[in-house]
């Protein structure tokens, strides 16, 4: 028993909730000393973004009994992440966060080992998500979190009843702010509901109408967005404007200076011209600190399942007073992302091409340029081209046979489609069944479509 | 060397240059600086405060590696204070830190006078007993106070002080002040040289919505005794009529307009919340009146005379489908009324100091016009005295918690709290905090919880097996996830507070850390 050097042990507090027997637990809870070293072995959580939210997270696990941690952003440091991104000094403005961040945790706390990648979250190949038990998400994007939602249900398998595999399942915590306002949620593929079935928590940001910024500007963002939309174009010929570039961002506020003058609207500043442009969101160290927290006790009690879990989605406002709020949202069953996966129906004669053909025109999919790949093997490549060339010869040959002729089976497809007049990369998962093999298909084809 | 400006332009966002200002002034000092106190502070390092003071008489143990940050290996035997403090130093260098190495329950008993050089007091992890004897420590020297303590997978942050009154409350939603039904004579004025019935469709769908109000609500009252729609029945009537005017499916001015009917039905006047403000005792000044309470007063004074029932006008107005010559005529007609009636209620403030024998111009104008436009969101927050929480707790919110399914779980963990100090006072360790008779724990800790109870006159109510056996099983831990959410919150109500942004907590947050049902207790 660790009775006696419990007191002296680094791991004090956390052996408690570890060590000892709970009531209010969950289901797999095996408390002692394996369930600890268990965890600092075998568990491995992925940190995606290394900004406010994620340099509190990769502390916050580092102190709650993970030992091997990977951290990806693809970000440089800037000087306005010194407010809250406490892992960043004065000194390591441009350099990679996720590097810097994985360096600074590691000094401090001990035996901890955390790998940086810095690189996008598109570049990495999708088995590389699949290895960790869990993911971790401090992102600021709605785009980012659709496509590691997406990446991680793409793991999910379904019995022959349309229930998840266990095993097939990664789960995923959520966190985001916006001043003093946050949330932070609990996505466990299959069984709670996904990124994509609520995406109606996350409204499209309104855009002002163009006749608005050209003819009738009434405040000093349509000003702004005049000189930067419309304004910007006309003069710079072919040139593309900058956010990060100051000199663009000059010349667009005193373009938007001449507009609110001529106009006689007040308000224009430099500050405002940058946060309207750059569509700035107010950040501050307590809300990240506090949302991260939360995020990192429920990776925490998923893993070892030393408490109950936040089913499923917990709101919080510290603007006025103090309000939290827990909303239990629920599956949608028709989800393209966390569901079985979009039925495809096909002969076996037609081809890769032709199949990714059909996909561009699939209602649902609208999915260009895509890469195919099939359990492990890259059916076809898009991109670098060196593999583009290597799997092209794959495009004339049927489909069926590159599958290894079997009658149905999972393929992952990449690229992009067109959300809000938008194109964003994206990733779906297919069920693919071949018409006219032995064992008919009609009993597969229920709630597909 | 980066301009601060750029290093804090995310928050300068939220609270802007006088937010900032406020929080570089200040001095905070820290009472014990395990996790929660640490994480605290740390929000508040990045952000940038003026000095902190870090009070802590133990030294660095293995265990503190395992659930604080700011220390490490090279920590180890050392004092907790000086390692914190400097680890924290690093975070920002435009920080004044220092650290002073003794235990807090010393320095209450011993010094009490030295919390009183501080502009707030963040008292983490202490027990009961030093609690109390802190809060009216600070009370009688008016020094702002906030209690924060992690507890396992619970814990609970509390501010305390007399009174926080705050002008700049920015609340999220409000409804915007456009007078829309009761409109001053410049407005109905400006209304009036607008015609709705222009035949060309461009100048037609570029009348601002409140022109097509004021003057609609006005054709109104002209058919209707002078009174503005008030039944259900009318108001559809109203919005009928608006709807009767348009005169192409895609004017938007018209549909903001239906939408915004309401402002024209709302009842005229000030709000309740506002009644009770100018209606407090502390609204008839004296010599010693703080200047936001001179203020009100000049704000009764002025509901009563020029406001004809209504506030200062705030001056500012949506965006909203207009051409832009109407749109920047009506903010400056809007603007005017507000300069207006600044002009009046410094004039009244200038009076009352005169009158209770201060210097005229001892609050400053910008000081008054920011009151001015912000009277309708002012707030007061008041705080009791811990004891007399602690002693008699409002009767009916307990009773209610301790029957609300949605407060079992956070009343239970806030008797628990305060259980396992009578325990350790008793025991002289708290329940579970070593392995080992813990079946005993359990039963002493039911015991006391229940002993508390009828204490506060709640005899007959009980809380769960479950929980007593958690609180146990917990130990007294410092987990660091809940010390991060804990002092998460405990720096974001720091900031407000200093900065007089926003508005703070009231009662008691008990964290739940089981499933997030987290509650603030109003006792």
């Amino acid at each position: 028993m660790a009775d006696s050097t419990a007191h002296v042990s680094r791991s004090r507090d956390l052996d408690k909730l570890l060590l000892r027997p709970g009531h209010l637990v969950g289901p797999t809870f095996e408390p002692g000393p394996e369930l600890r070293d268990d965890l600092r072995k075998f568990a491995t959580v992925l940190v995606v973004g290394a900004g406010g939210l994620g340099c509190e997270l990769l502390k916050d696990l580092a102190l709650s009994g993970f030992k091997n941690l990977e951290v990806i952003d693809m970000d440089r440091i800037e000087v306005s992440n010194l407010n809250r991104q406490f892992l960043f000094r004065l000194q390591d403005v441009g350099k990679p966060k996720a590097e810097v961040a994985a360096k600074r945790v590691m000094e401090r706390v001990s035996g901890v080992n955390i790998v940086p990648h810095f690189c996008r979250i598109e570049d990495k190949d999708i088995e590389f998500y699949n290895h960790f038990n869990i993911i971790a998400l401090g992102l600021d994007s709605i785009e980012a979190r659709s496509y590691i939602n997406a990446v991680a249900c793409s793991f999910l398998e379904y019995d022959s009843d349309d229930k998840p595999l266990e095993e097939t399942i990664k789960p995923m915590v959520d966190g985001g702010t916006e001043g003093f306002k946050g949330h932070a949620r609990v996505i466990i593929p299959g069984v709670t509901p996904c990124f994509e079935c609520t995406i109606w928590l996350f409204p499209p940001q309104v855009k002002f109408p163009l006749c608005t910024l050209a003819e009738t500007p009434r405040t000093a963002a349509h000003c702004i967005e005049y000189a930067h939309l419309i304004k910007w174009d006309e003069v710079h010929s072919g040139k593309a404007f900058d956010p990060d570039d100051p000199e663009h961002m000059k010349w667009v506020y005193s373009e938007a200076v001449k507009r609110a003058e001529l106009f006689g609207i007040p308000g224009v500043t430099y500050s405002l011209t940058q946060g309207v442009v750059k569509n700035i969101i107010p950040a501050i160290a307590s809300t990240n600190a506090i949302i991260s927290a939360a995020c990192a006790l429920e990776t925490l009690k998923i893993v070892s399942g030393c408490s109950k879990t936040l089913s499923n989605y917990l709101t919080y406002n510290g603007a006025e007073g103090l309000h939290t709020k827990v909303t239990e949202f629920v599956k949608d069953m028709d989800c393209l992302i966390c569901g079985p996966g979009v039925l495809i129906e096909l002969d076996t004669s037609v081809t890769l091409q032709k199949f990714m053909d059909q996909l561009q025109e699939h209602p649902k999919l609208l999915l260009s340029k895509a890469s195919v790949k099939h359990r492990e093997k890259n059916l076809y490549i898009q991109a670098p081209p060196v593999l583009e060339e290597l799997t092209r010869s794959n495009l004339n040959l049927p489909l069926f046979d590159l599958m290894g002729k079997i009658r149905k089976d999972i393929v992952h497809v990449t690229g992009s489609t067109t959300k809000n007049d938008k194109k964003t990369s994206c990733l779906r998962k297919l069920r693919v069944v071949f018409k006219g093999i032995d064992g008919a298909t009609d009993m597969d084809t229920a709630g597909g479509a | 060397m980066a301009e601060p400006k750029t290093k804090y332009d995310r928050q300068l966002r939220i609270w802007g240059e006088q937010g900032q200002e406020a929080l570089e002034k200040a001095s905070i000092c820290l009472l014990n600086c395990g996790p929660t106190g640490s994480e605290t502070l740390k929000n508040l390092v990045l952000g940038g405060i003026g000095s902190i003071t870090v009070i802590d008489g133990s030294k660095v143990e293995l265990g503190d590696l395992g659930n604080n940050f700011m220390v490490d290996e090279s920590s180890i035997g050392q004092s907790k204070a000086k390692c914190v403090c400097a680890s924290l130093q690093e975070l920002n260098d435009a920080v004044k830190a220092k650290f002073i190495e003794e235990y807090p329950e010393a320095l209450i008993e011993t010094n009490p006078s030295f919390f009183s050089q501080f502009t707030l007091v963040i008292a983490t992890q202490l027990v009961e007993d030093s609690m109390i004897k802190l809060d009216r420590i600070c009370r009688e020297a008016n020094v702002m106070l906030i209690f924060a303590r992690s507890y396992g997978l619970t814990g609970f942050v509390r501010i305390s002080l007399k009174e926080h009154a705050v002008i700049e409350s920015k609340p999220d939603h409000f409804l915007d002040d456009l007078r829309l039904n009761n409109p001053w004579p410049e407005l109905r004025g400006f209304a009036e040289t607008i015609d709705l019935n222009v035949s060309d469709p461009v100048v037609h769908k570029h009348t601002p919505y409140v022109v097509i109000l004021v003057k609609m609500a006005e054709q109104w009252t002209k058919s209707h005794d002078g009174k503005l729609p008030s039944t259900r029945e009318e108001k559809k009537e109203f919005k009928d009529l608006l709807k009767s005017k348009m005169i192409a499916m895609d004017e938007d001015n018209y549909k903001e307009a239906i939408e915004a009917s309401f402002k024209v039905f709302a009842p005229r006047g000030i709000s309740s919340n506002l009644q009770q403000i100018i209606d407090d005792s502390r609204a008839d000044v004296d010599s010693s009146s703080s200047n936001f309470w001179v203020m009100v007063a000049s704000l009764k004074e002025f509901i009563a005379n020029e406001g004809g029932g209504e506030a200062p006008l705030e001056g500012s107005i949506p965006d909203m489908t207009s051409s832009t010559e109407h749109y920047v005529n009506l903010q400056k007609i809007y603007q005017a009324k507000a300069e207006a009636d600044f002009l009046v209620i410094e004039q009244r403030v200038r009076n009352i100091l005169k009158k209770i024998g201060r210097d005229p111009d001892s609050i400053s104008k910008a000081n008054i016009k920011s009151f001015s436009k912000n009277a309708r969101k002012l707030t007061v927050c008041r705080y009791r005295l811990l004891e007399e929480e602690f002693n008699s707790p409002i009767q009916p919110e307990l009773q209610k918690y301790l029957t609300d399914e949605d407060y079992s779980v956070a009343v239970g963990f806030y008797i628990l709290l305060r259980a396992v100090d009578r325990f350790a006072a008793n025991y002289n360790s708290f329940p579970g905090q070593f392995d080992g008779g813990m079946d005993e724990d359990i039963s002493r800790l039911k015991t006391t919880a229940v002993s508390l109870l009828s204490d506060l006159g709640c005899n007959g109510s009980t809380l769960t097996e479950d929980l007593i056996n958690e609180m146990c099983r917990f130990g007294a831990a410092e987990l660091h996830a809940v010390a991060a959410f804990i002092g998460g919150i405990a720096s974001q109500e720091v900031i407000k507070l200093i900065t007089k942004q926003f508005v703070p907590m009231s009662g008691t947050f008990i964290f739940n850390g089981i499933d997030h049902k987290s509650q603030l207790l109003s006792l």
